[in-house]
């Protein structure tokens, strides 16, 4: 028994239309609920699951796609629906509410905003970074698929204002001891990251907050800043305001490879400062051995990256590097490659191309469970190879849906856990539930490729 | 000292945030959990194929500059009123206006019709409507846009020669403009009536209504009619739909003047009885204002809004005179006595010049009296007015709302902020009856039409440096 209908004008952020659709799906008798807005993609996903469509769906129209099993179960998903939707802040502008701001130009009218969080759909990101910027804020665009000639003219009009745009696609930053995006719970302390780079910035404050060394603030950039178009824009302010910070004793400069140009600008931008600059560039060196240099530097020692491992039989065939993190996938590859695995297969789903229309892995983990359950099932699949972060805006429990995955599969399974024994999520229990899974767990990225890798090695 | 301890970033390291957070919830939740100080914008995708315009718009490098010219020019304008005088003394020969964006005979509505038939039997250029309306037909007669010639015009907006007018000048920036007077409610030309009665009145007016004006205002000396407007606003007016205060605040003002003519009781009698005799007067007051913030290259302020009774119109400070139009609506509102909605034309009239100039919908929260034309509550006009900030450039300094705390109205819409947030501008008017000659049937809200606004913004794309 199916249900389609189309909600016009009701906007709701696909984050919050995913909770709901997974939440009306759990209800018992319920076969699948879609609740979407109606774009070319979510329609798709609809017509895939056999669901007739309106022909007159517009992106702004609110999709509701229900199938249950009778009438009743039906019924109360779509009483649920209600209820869930009224939760949500769109609800609140009814006759006589106060206007809820409508605009980053509105909300910054009144108050004391010192920054400004963007996470729209990228194509719409630009109208409200420029608020910020017009009305001198900083802003932290979480958005991806941004056009990069529009972070080029959002990074100069900020300039000119003095102000700092970190991203588009800025996936963590910490200032001020706040966390934006996906970032860990670390102590406070001596090193200060510029990051173009997010979750390489998180694997690195991880490791260094389980050294016992904490970090002054992470300043995101963007993944595209140290390429040639964007030439370096947002990493050289940054470098310049962690220089000035009397906090920052030290600066780690995370990226992956710049363009030549740029790393040369930065290299020597980073030889005027006064404070010491570590380039962690992926690629030239894992983040695991920048930690350490880190440390070194900071004359502390370098511990013993805790780890649960287990013994894992080694196999011949192909590893599977299935990752949610961008960096910390292509350092994954490199030690890989370095290994001579180079037929492994390397997934990003954080990659642009596979969040169109859909939210970031580390928030709706569906594709990857797909692929990684498909991995397992592939016999020619020698070791799967996963990053889980932990941190704020991540799953509050990622080892929940990967242990039943993880269980099923035949192969050795390899997890690469980035988080603190701060997060949330808890690392401890995260590490213990994934292990008992049958997974080999390690805290360095580094590490846990290295291991998967011997794991093939080992066979040959 | 380090060289950004005085910049913005400085605070960025060291303070604890406080953020406006704008997209997905989960990232807004992530603060929350955190205890940090939030304010989540409500946001909402702009309207369908807006996207690479308002782009474009918006890294227009001269639009915030302009727009503060522009918004400072239509806030800083004094309007005054100056003069009553004959429209012959302003219209080409053989021209008669209309309100709204150009239209010709063939394409006008019921009420528009209507209101030319009377003028040209008020100018005595027929014998009868069937004799009107063939010289109408025939391009007997010059039609233009009331907004061409520095005039306003409420519903159909029609001035002929013989007609008087308002004369407002802009004691700040210097411009002048103009608006026929005030007939009264019912079965008047404005609305599209032409029977005896309506010419009659007509020809009263300009005998004894605008001469004696003329004569009294030069006795009196001019009116601050921003100070009337201002008071008004405190006294329950928003100045479109309700003019019933700032009608008696002119009337206290020049009532001594009027009764020294010796048609001075008449004349006072025809003011008191028109609640909306101000309308006229805040009308010219308003275009004054927003003709102030024209031609800013740039600008994405609005400077006009208008109907004819066919289309809504909308002229932008940064592309000039060019009008943007699309299909007027059907207001919703209440009817007088068994009219109903079949019985309605589409919007008309320029008094939505009040609106563009921070006024009339917009002050809705000023004027809890009229909410039933909205057929709701005291809540709805509040609501009404705070959701046009949302679209608007600055609060009046002058314009203020009481029960919002003295807030100044929003004033100044901005095409980027329509077309971003899908608000539309709130238009409080009266309902014209859809035939000839019929008259008013009602008043209430009626919604402009997007594509006058999204068309502006494609061509203000089109214009960016």
């Amino acid at each position: 028994m199916n249900t389609v209908q189309l909600r016009r004008g009701a906007y709701h952020d696909s984050v919050t239309l995913m909770r709901i659709s997974q939440g009306l799906t759990a209800l018992p008798g319920v076969e699948v609920a879609l609740v979407a807005m109606a774009t070319e993609l979510n329609l798709g996903l609809a017509r895939d699951l056999g669901l007739d469509i309106p022909a007159q769906a517009t992106p702004a129209d609110l999709l509701v796609a229900v199938r249950a099993l009778d009438a009743d179960a039906l019924a109360a998903a779509m009483a649920e629906l209600d209820e869930r939707l009224a939760r949500t802040p769109a609800a609140a502008d009814g006759p006589g509410m106060r206007t809820a701001p409508r605009t980053t130009r509105s909300a910054l009218r009144s108050g004391e905003a010192t920054m400004v969080l963007v996470s729209v759909p990228g194509s719409h990101a630009f109208a409200e970074a420029m608020d910020a910027i017009e009305a001198g804020r900083s802003v932290m665009i979480f958005s991806d698929n941004v056009p990069v000639e529009q972070e080029i003219l959002l990074k100069d009009r900020a300039a000119e204002r003095g102000v700092l745009v970190m991203g588009p696609d800025c996936g963590t930053a910490l200032v001020g001891g706040v966390g934006f995006g996906f970032a860990n719970v670390v102590r406070p302390g001596p090193v200060g990251l510029v990051a173009a780079s997010g979750t390489g910035a998180q694997q690195l404050s991880c490791l260094l907050d389980l050294a016992g060394v904490g970090v002054s603030g992470i300043i995101g950039t963007g993944g595209r800043d140290t390429g040639d178009a964007v030439g370096g824009r947002s990493t050289l302010r940054a470098l310049a305001m962690l220089d000035d910070d009397p906090a920052t004793e030290l600066i780690a400069l995370v990226s992956k490879p710049p363009s030549p140009r740029v790393e040369r600008a930065l290299r020597a931008a980073g030889e005027r400062l006064r404070t010491p600059v570590v380039h962690a560039i992926c690629g030239r060196t894992d983040l695991t051995s920048a930690a350490a240099e880190i440390l070194t530097a900071l004359g502390r020692t370098v511990p013993v990256w805790p780890c649960w491992t287990a013994p894992q039989t080694p196999r011949a065939g192909t590893l599977h590097g299935l990752f949610a993190g961008g960096t910390l996938c292509e350092e994954a590859r490199l030690i890989a490659q370095g290994c001579g695995l180079g037929d492994s297969v390397f997934v990003d789903f954080g990659d642009d191309a596979l969040t169109r229309g859909r939210a970031h892995p580390m928030i709706d983990p569906g594709l990857r469970l797909e692929r990684i359950a498909a991995a397992a099932a592939d016999p020619a699949c020698a070791v799967v190879l996963l990053d889980v972060v932990l941190g704020h805006a991540a799953d509050p429990d990622p080892a929940a849906a990967l242990v039943p995955v993880l269980r099923r599969a035949t192969q050795p399974a390899v997890v690469s856990l980035i988080g603190t024994r701060g997060d949330p999520q808890n690392l401890e229990a995260q590490a213990a539930a994934l292990h008992a899974a049958g997974a080999a767990v390690f805290t360095s990225n580094a590490e846990a490729a290295r291991h998967a890798a011997g794991l093939i090695l080992g066979d040959r | 000292m380090s060289s950004t301890a005085n910049s913005p970033l400085a605070p960025l390291l060291a303070g604890e945030p406080e953020v406006v957070t704008v997209g997905a919830s989960v990232l807004d939740e992530a603060l929350e959990g955190q205890a940090v100080r939030r304010k989540p914008v409500q946001w909402r995708p702009p309207m369908q194929g807006t996207e690479s315009a308002l782009a474009a718009v918006l890294a227009d490098p001269r639009r915030g500059a302009a727009n503060e010219v522009a918004v400072g020019r239509l806030l800083g304008a004094h309007p005054v009123l100056v003069d009553v005088r004959p429209a012959a003394d302003l219209l080409p020969a053989g021209t008669f206006l209309h309100a709204g964006p150009p239209i010709t005979w063939e394409r006008a509505s019921g009420p528009m019709r209507g209101a030319l038939i009377g003028a040209v039997l008020f100018e005595g250029l027929a014998d009868d409507p069937e004799g009107a309306e063939r010289l109408l037909r025939s391009g007997g007669v010059t039609l233009d846009s009331c907004h061409h010639h520095g005039v306003v015009g409420p519903m159909a907006g029609v001035v002929s020669p013989s007609m008087w007018m308002f004369q407002v000048r802009d004691a700040e920036y210097g411009g002048t403009a103009y608006c026929s007077l005030n007939e009264g409610l019912g079965k008047v030309l404005r609305y599209g009536a032409y029977g005896p009665e309506v010419i009659e009145r007509l020809r009263w007016m300009s005998a004894v209504l605008g001469p004696v004006l003329r004569d009294a205002l030069g006795r009196h000396g001019p009116v601050d009619v921003r100070s009337i407007i201002a008071q008004a606003l405190q006294m329950g007016d928003e100045l479109h739909n309700r003019n019933r205060a700032a009608t008696s605040l002119l009337a206290r003002e020049l009532g001594p003047s009027i009764a020294e003519s010796p048609h001075g009781p008449e004349v006072l009698r025809f003011i008191g009885a028109n609640d909306h005799f101000f309308l006229n007067i805040g009308m010219a007051a308003g275009k004054v204002s927003t003709d102030a913030a024209r031609n800013v290259p740039g600008s994405t302020l609005v400077v006009a809004m208008s109907r004819n009774g066919t289309d809504f119109g909308i002229q932008v400070s940064g592309t000039g005179d060019r009008w943007f139009t699309g299909p007027a609506g059907v207001p919703d509102g209440l009817y007088l006595g068994a009219f109903g909605p079949d019985d309605a034309n589409p919007d008309i009239g320029d008094s939505t010049i009040t609106e563009t100039a921070g006024l009339g919908g917009f002050a809705m929260g000023a004027a809890p009296a009229i909410v039933r034309f909205v057929g709701g509550e005291v809540s709805d006009a509040l609501a009404a007015t705070e959701s046009m900030y949302e679209i608007t450039l600055a609060e009046h300094p002058a314009y203020q709302i009481p029960i919002l705390g003295f807030r100044g109205t929003p004033t100044g819409i901005d095409v980027t902020l329509v077309a971003r947030t899908g608000l539309l501008p709130v238009v409080n008017t009266g309902i014209a009856g859809r035939l000839a000659g019929t008259g008013q049937v009602g008043a209430g809200l009626v919604t402009p039409p997007s594509e006058a606004f999204t068309e502006a913004l494609r061509a203000l794309a089109a214009h960016t440096l």
